[in-house]
């Protein structure tokens, strides 16, 4: 574990020196939470009565969205472990004394950490500072914020459990960037990127809430802007640690299979 | 010219068939790209289950400014995206090689990449444009027909100014300017609505600063019946005028250029 811990501390220091990368992200990311809350806007102020919840809490549940990004977007999957993958520099991995599970595991919720780390705050205080309904609003009370700390932690871990999976796939096809987009633009759908599932049909919402995919950035970004019952909670909960657990066993799997049949590319 | 054309379609299928090398890659390339802007649609479809209009537009008024807006960016894509990994060219050096060959820059520069994902992208493009078109209800005068030909024009012209811009930068910055973005990808995101939905503010900057509304929501207003003025049928040739700029621009950047690399 001791190791694994020390890989991560160094992978978060580097990603830290990236900051006019951040910098960058960050206007495209504020400028994005804008347009995105015009729209929501524009439909409220089509028809309110139509709206499944507040304005307000869809405001916070966007620049939530947007301040933690690094963390719930399924499309931030590492060029260097495919790259590894690909050029056979995987070979060094395979060597080391340590489950390579594990270590790009530890490596992916360091990087994205890191890039979450830098961009989260001046997105969240630009964010509280504007006027209602279009700021951030501080959740319900304390326990929604614990609750919303733990279903985020347990949401990274389910983002990260799923890439790997893909990473895994990658042994076998070789040529990763089909993969990537692929499994990012299915997913993308059913996390709640391109809106958020309250927003869906009821029938489709509820389908959709026990896939895999609800349990990364729906639950907490819900659980912050306050739009689920207490029974929801619980069980959405559940379902995350379920959805790891799954993805976990599998991911693992893959790799293990993927370790015996490797294949070494390049020279 | 002719022999520009044939340089660039050349360039093109060098392209392709290093690509087709890795088959599977390609073919989920193609259907991800695809499925990527058919979210998109999938989003604004769901939405409208809720709400019956936005700002006075429905759900066939908004599929048509989408769809449309969908195939410039695509066709500008198609030829013009070459341009983003422009920055890595400057910064490894490799601009200096294109600097000595009796071609066109442009022409060379584009063609040094041109990913597949943009074929998923434009068929998607033009399912959508053909769907949205069937769907509208609108109908069908020569001017009309004209105006949707005009708006096709003036929108490639209008994104590929600002991919040339994207590139452009790259001279002075050495990086590519991931806020570039917010102005391509995001336009053709939040394009999908007719632009006068955001507010006032929104809907002048977008005609005076960025010319996005002369070839989406004023020729739209002329689709939909909701302007009469002919005027409205030639506005969107006016967002062609926004390439002079961009191409001053890259002018001046390759003047600058200074090589860096090795």
């Amino acid at each position: 574990m001791k190791k694994y811990i020390a890989f991560f501390r160094l992978r978060f220091a580097m990603g830290l020196q990236y900051r006019s990368a951040a910098l960058a992200g960050m206007v495209t990311q504020f400028v994005w939470g804008a347009m995105e809350i015009l729209v929501f806007r524009a439909f409220y102020e089509a028809d309110a009565a139509a709206f499944p919840m507040s304005l307000e809490a869809t405001a916070s549940y966007i620049w939530m969205q947007q301040a933690f990004l690094a963390f719930f977007m399924v499309y931030f999957m590492e060029n260097e472990l495919f790259d590894a993958i690909k050029d056979g520099n995987v070979a060094y991995e395979l060597c080391r004394p340590i489950r390579i599970y594990d270590m790009w595991f530890a490596r992916s919720i360091a990087n994205r950490s890191s890039r979450a780390a830098l961009r989260c705050i001046p997105i969240l205080l630009v964010a509280a500072f504007l006027p209602k309904p279009y700021g951030i609003s501080a959740p319900a009370d304390l326990q929604h914020f614990l609750l919303f700390l733990l279903t985020m932690f347990l949401g990274v871990l389910a983002v990260v459990a799923f890439c790997m999976i893909v990473y895994g796939l990658a042994f076998f096809t070789i040529s990763p960037e089909g993969l990537r987009i692929f499994f990012y633009s299915v997913t993308e759908f059913f996390t709640g990127a391109v809106i958020p599932l309250p927003f869906f049909p009821d029938p489709v919402r509820r389908m959709m809430e026990y896939l895999p995919f609800a349990a990364m950035q729906n639950v907490p970004l819900r659980i912050y802007s306050g739009s689920m019952t207490d029974s929801e909670m619980f069980s959405a909960v559940g379902l995350q640690v379920f959805w790891l657990v799954a993805m976990i066993l599998f991911g693992r799997l893959l790799f293990a299979r993927a370790e015996r049949r490797a294949v070494v590319q390049g020279g | 010219m002719r022999k520009t054309i044939h340089l660039y379609l050349h360039y093109v299928s060098i392209n392709v068939r290093s690509a087709m090398q890795y088959k599977l890659s390609f073919f989920l390339t193609v259907i991800g790209q695809f499925l990527v802007s058919f979210n998109v649609f999938l989003g604004v479809f769901f939405l409208f289950q809720r709400f019956s209009h936005v700002k006075g537009f429905t759900f066939s008024e908004v599929l048509l400014c989408f769809s449309i807006m969908l195939l410039e960016f695509s066709l500008a894509e198609m030829t013009a995206r070459g341009f983003d990994c422009f920055s890595q060219m400057v910064r490894t050096g490799s601009f200096d090689r294109v600097l000595v060959r009796p071609q066109s820059l442009i022409v060379q520069v584009l063609g040094s990449r041109f990913e597949l994902t943009r074929i998923g992208r434009m068929l998607q493009a033009l399912v959508m444009f053909f769907y949205g078109i069937s769907k509208s209800g609108v109908q069908w005068t020569p001017q009309k027909v004209l105006t949707l030909l005009f708006m096709l024009i003036g929108g490639t012209a209008l994104f590929s100014g600002l991919f040339l811009i994207y590139a452009a930068l790259c001279f002075f910055t050495l990086e590519g300017l991931e806020f570039m973005n917010v102005l391509t990808d995001g336009a053709r995101e939040y394009g999908k609505y007719p632009l006068g939905i955001y507010g006032k503010k929104m809907l002048l900057f977008t005609t005076f600063i960025v010319p996005y509304a002369l070839v989406q929501y004023y020729p739209l207003l002329y689709l939909l019946d909701r302007r009469t003025s002919a005027a409205y049928i030639f506005l969107p040739l006016l967002a062609v005028l926004f390439l002079l700029p961009c191409y001053g621009l890259w002018r001046f950047g390759v003047r600058h250029y200074k090589s860096s690399g090795s």
